[in-house]
């Protein structure tokens, strides 16, 4: 087949767009970062989880180890049941503790996840045990609050 | 009181009625062009040239465009970011507006403005001078010849457009962001990377851009098509198709954002 200099020019329109969407999916984007890991999914119960949202982070040690899979409430025990995948490559002990942190005062909520001492891992569909909720900021405000009221007339 | 309003209420209804019209039309021409795009793709050629004029001749101003959309949102992120301390998130202030919202939609307003509105002239001007008649005679229809590769092209060169005025953007705002105001490369990029989502965000933004893409593509041949064969009326028809390319675009990005909001958590 003959070639036009057109070709040309749309071979390489067409090679830059391509290449912006995968500066887009690799360099802006999180596509190849967390992709191939494979995961294991474990169960955690919260009295309150604040605002964590699937897809948020889990995290032991401040390393991000897996995802929030999935967040629904269970109607018998009136509790957050979460999901989480974590990383096949990390391995936690059956005693693990999880609890819901902020990253900063107004920053994203994530799962921390606290190794314990048991010899045997979790393994998959296994529930964690020990759970800490969410610090509800503003209950935590109004405890102060209330507790500085009462001690005002003390000091009179 | 009544005997004044009659002819402005009877030219409104009479607006009103010619849309609904001009719909239906529009929706009758969409099926014959899809019918008759065989050609194109037999002889690829046709699209490749109307992709070089529409695509590859845009090239510039997307690009221009995008590098600076970039770096006005760095500046004006960086303003608001630097109260809070924040400055580091100045990546994904641009990276998500740029993909989820602008590169799309001004993209594709570029797009119907350089590309859409030269398609709309070239097909008016070709039936105003009897062109599309004269192939009618000759057995070549001009629906295969004419619209049909305009409109796959539009398609084809509107998400890599939106695609690279977003890359432009990014890398717009990293200049003013990292080398102009100093924030910290790597916090930039990871901040960013981990506020972006491949499946959520980028193909969000690509599927509207495809769909901008058909838009502005349906409008500008339609309008070309259906254009009255005289001077007023081919100027007429490229006005009508940046001004309805614009509305039609911004009503779509309002539905298909409700849309991909609610897929998510």
């Amino acid at each position: 087949m003959e070639r036009k200099t057109i070709d040309l020019w749309f071979g390489a329109f067409v090679a830059a767009g391509f290449a912006a969407l995968l500066v887009l999916a690799l360099k802006v984007g999180n596509l190849g970062q967390e992709r191939a890991t494979q995961t294991y999914l474990v169960e955690a119960r919260f009295d309150n989880i604040g605002g964590l949202k699937v897809r948020g982070p889990v995290r032991s040690a401040g390393v991000l180890v897996g995802r929030v899979n999935e967040i629904h409430f269970d109607n018998e025990r009136f509790q957050a049941s979460v999901t989480l995948a974590i990383d096949k490559r990390y391995a936690f002990p059956k005693d693990t503790t999880a609890s819901i942190l902020t990253s900063g005062l107004l920053g994203e909520t994530y799962i921390g996840l606290e190794a314990g001492g048991d010899s045997k891992p979790l393994a998959a569909g296994d529930r964690i045990q020990i759970t800490q909720s969410a610090v509800v900021l503003e209950k935590l405000i109004s405890q102060l609050l209330f507790g500085k009221a009462q001690e005002e007339p003390a000091k009179k | 009181m009544i005997g004044r309003l009659r002819i402005p209420l009877a030219r409104l209804g009479h607006n009103f009625i010619e849309g609904i019209w001009r719909i239906g039309v529009m929706a009758r021409f969409f099926t014959l062009v899809i019918a008759s795009s065989g050609t194109s793709f037999e002889r690829f050629r046709l699209v490749m040239r109307e992709v070089y004029y529409s695509g590859v001749l845009s090239l510039i101003i997307i690009v221009v465009s995008g590098l600076f959309v970039g770096m006005v949102l760095g500046l004006q992120a960086f303003q608001t970011l630097q109260i809070y301390g924040a400055t580091e998130s100045i990546g994904v202030v641009v990276s998500l507006s740029l993909v989820r919202e602008l590169g799309p939609v001004v993209s594709g307003l570029l797009f119907a403005s350089r590309a859409g509105s030269a398609i709309t002239a070239e097909i008016g001007l070709m039936k105003t001078t009897e062109q599309l008649t004269a192939m009618d005679m000759m057995a070549v229809s001009p629906m295969a010849r004419v619209i049909a590769p305009r409109f796959w092209a539009g398609i084809i060169s509107m998400p890599l457009l939106a695609a690279l005025f977003s890359a432009m953007g990014v890398f717009g705002g990293y200049l003013v962001g990292v080398v102009l105001i100093g924030v910290d490369n790597g916090a930039f990029w990871s901040q960013m990377q981990a506020a972006v989502d491949w499946r959520y965000d980028v193909v969000n933004g690509v599927v509207k851009s495809c769909v901008f893409g058909i838009a502005v593509a349906v409008i500008s041949t339609f309008e070309g098509y259906d254009a009255p064969p005289t001077a007023e009326g081919v100027s007429r028809a490229t006005t009508r198709t940046v001004v309805t390319s614009a509305l039609v675009i911004l009503a779509l990005d309002l539905m298909l954002t409700a849309f991909m909001l609610r897929g998510g958590d």
